[in-house]
């Protein structure tokens, strides 16, 4: 059992103060589906939980000629239902979407998704392919920081004491642009990812690529961000070659574990059958927004 | 440990109790308050026997703390319907004999009541999709199924 202190701040200056003066270790509460779990395991200790849902930019999204501005505790939920969001980030709607049931989803964030810093976080692959940048408050001030910078390992990530995400900053695409996600898991929902792969193409009027970017998760002790197989995209009609050029470097990149739910082997080719099929997906949709 | 107290709305009612700050919302309806209609099957979040609503968004109250109900809106089993006047999916569950331990019961009950608000006309695959974090280990969801798209034909007063 755990002997635990609760706090709900109503702004993030109170948040960060109480953060950074506790004397017992303090934990950020977002939606509690990774954190309420593992503090089960804790026997004699003490914790502060600073409950950020009571501070409403916290729980809100704006899309905006800047981008969208993503409340990082805003439940999966809440994200999914917004067509709006949906129809400018496919992708990442769609990683938000695969996370846990209905119940999880009415509950479980972004933000938590992120911090919580697993390789197998579904949403951090999209958020990565669309250049999504944290923003960090602390006791010295504010900061930012680059999605695919933020986790430095299982679990670990830069946040330091007193610090939170008080921010996720997603810039607007560029024209003929779109993303995809897609993992694989051994049951059709409700698993985590075995890996994953996220893809964001820029096509010009010719169909030409100009611009992409792919990360893959769950195949790394962080997410990875993959340049050669956006490399590969880069002038070609996103054909059958320039995909399997796309699987090669994805599979190449990634330096899976064996566990019981797959082997290394097994995942480094999984993961860029993955990415190829996302880049097919997203290179499908600017099509889409072109006809 | 000092206890918190919380005062909230349960089935539209205002509910005080006092908790420990660290007590799951499934273990203060079911052992402050007696709510024993919302079920422990796993305890993280994997099974659903535990299903509410919160603010009209279903949870597992297994993974949301007491604490957390303070000033909100929470809807129980209790709250749909009771042995003198049963909600339709009720009477749906016990006609298409959907149902054998009754374990995941009350939890289907309360997602399929929030799946059909949400979504009056689900086909099978999307009832699917939306139960899929409430498990049964008795009945192989067939009946289940049959019994939540023969409640939402009959809530749609089309029966
Ligand atoms: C049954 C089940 C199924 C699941 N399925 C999936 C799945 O398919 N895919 C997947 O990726 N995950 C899955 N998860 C894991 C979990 O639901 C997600 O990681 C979720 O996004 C976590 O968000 P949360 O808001 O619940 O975070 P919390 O549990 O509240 O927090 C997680 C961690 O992040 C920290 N934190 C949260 N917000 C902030 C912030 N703003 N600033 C600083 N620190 C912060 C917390 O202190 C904690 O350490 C599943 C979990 C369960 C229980
Ligand atoms: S008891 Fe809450 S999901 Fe199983
Ligand atoms: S009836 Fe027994 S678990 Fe569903």
């Amino acid at each position: 059992m755990v002997s635990v202190v609760y706090e709900a701040p109503a702004s993030v200056q109170d948040a960060v103060a109480l953060l950074s003066g506790a004397e017992i270790t303090a934990t950020v509460l977002a939606g509690g589906t990774d954190l309420i779990i593992q503090m089960q395991g804790l026997v004699n200790e003490s914790r502060l939980l600073v409950d950020l849902k009571k501070i409403p930019a916290m729980m809100e999204a704006t899309l905006d000629a800047e981008g969208l501005q993503l409340g990082p505790c805003m439940s999966c939920a809440e994200l999914t239902s917004r067509e709006d969001i949906k129809s400018v980030y496919p992708g990442l709607i769609e990683a938000a979407y695969l996370i846990g049931s209905t119940q999880i989803q009415g509950r479980a964030s972004v933000g938590g998704n992120l911090c919580n810093s697993s390789p197998a976080a579904d949403t951090v692959p999209a958020l990565i392919v669309n250049n999504a940048q944290c923003v960090i408050v602390g006791p010295s001030g504010e900061r930012s920081i680059q999605v695919e910078d933020f986790a430095t390992g299982v679990g670990q990530n830069c946040l330091e004491k007193g610090e939170l995400l008080s921010l996720i900053r997603i810039p607007l695409p560029a024209a003929n642009t779109s993303d995809a996600y897609l993992r694989f898991i051994p049951r059709t929902e409700m698993d985590i990812a075995v890996a994953g792969a996220a893809v964001s193409i820029t096509l010009d009027d010719d169909g030409i690529c100009t611009a992409a970017r792919v990360s893959i998760g769950a195949v790394a002790p962080t997410v990875l961000v993959v340049a050669k197989a956006a490399e590969v995209l880069l002038g070609t009609k996103v054909d059958v070659q320039a995909l399997q050029a796309v699987a090669e470097a994805a599979s190449k990149a990634s330096s899976p574990i064996t566990d019981r739910r797959g082997t290394d082997e097994y995942r480094r080719h999984v993961v860029g059958v993955l990415a190829k099929r996302a880049a097919a997906i997203a290179a499908e949709r600017v099509r889409g927004i072109q006809s | 440990m000092t206890k918190t107290h919380v005062t909230t709305t349960i089935n539209g009612e205002v509910t005080e109790f006092l908790c420990e700050p660290g007590a799951t919302l499934l273990a203060v309806l079911r052992n402050e308050l007696q709510l024993t209609g919302t079920k422990e099957g796993c305890g993280t979040g994997d099974c659903g026997a535990c299903s509410v609503t919160l603010n009209g968004r279903l949870v597992c109250s297994c993974l949301v703390l007491g604490v957390e109900a303070e000033g909100a809106e929470i809807g129980t089993v209790e709250g749909i319907g009771g042995i003198d006047k049963l909600h339709i999916i009720q009477e749906k569950f016990l006609e298409h004999a959907a149902l054998q331990c009754g374990i995941c019961t009350p939890g289907l009950i309360v997602s399929t009541k929030a799946l059909l608000a949400e979504n009056p006309e689900p086909t099978e695959k999307e009832a699917r999709y939306y139960l899929a974090g409430n498990l049964c280990r008795c009945t192989g969801y067939d009946k289940i199924i049959r019994a939540v798209m023969d409640s939402a034909e009959a809530m749609r007063g089309d029966a």
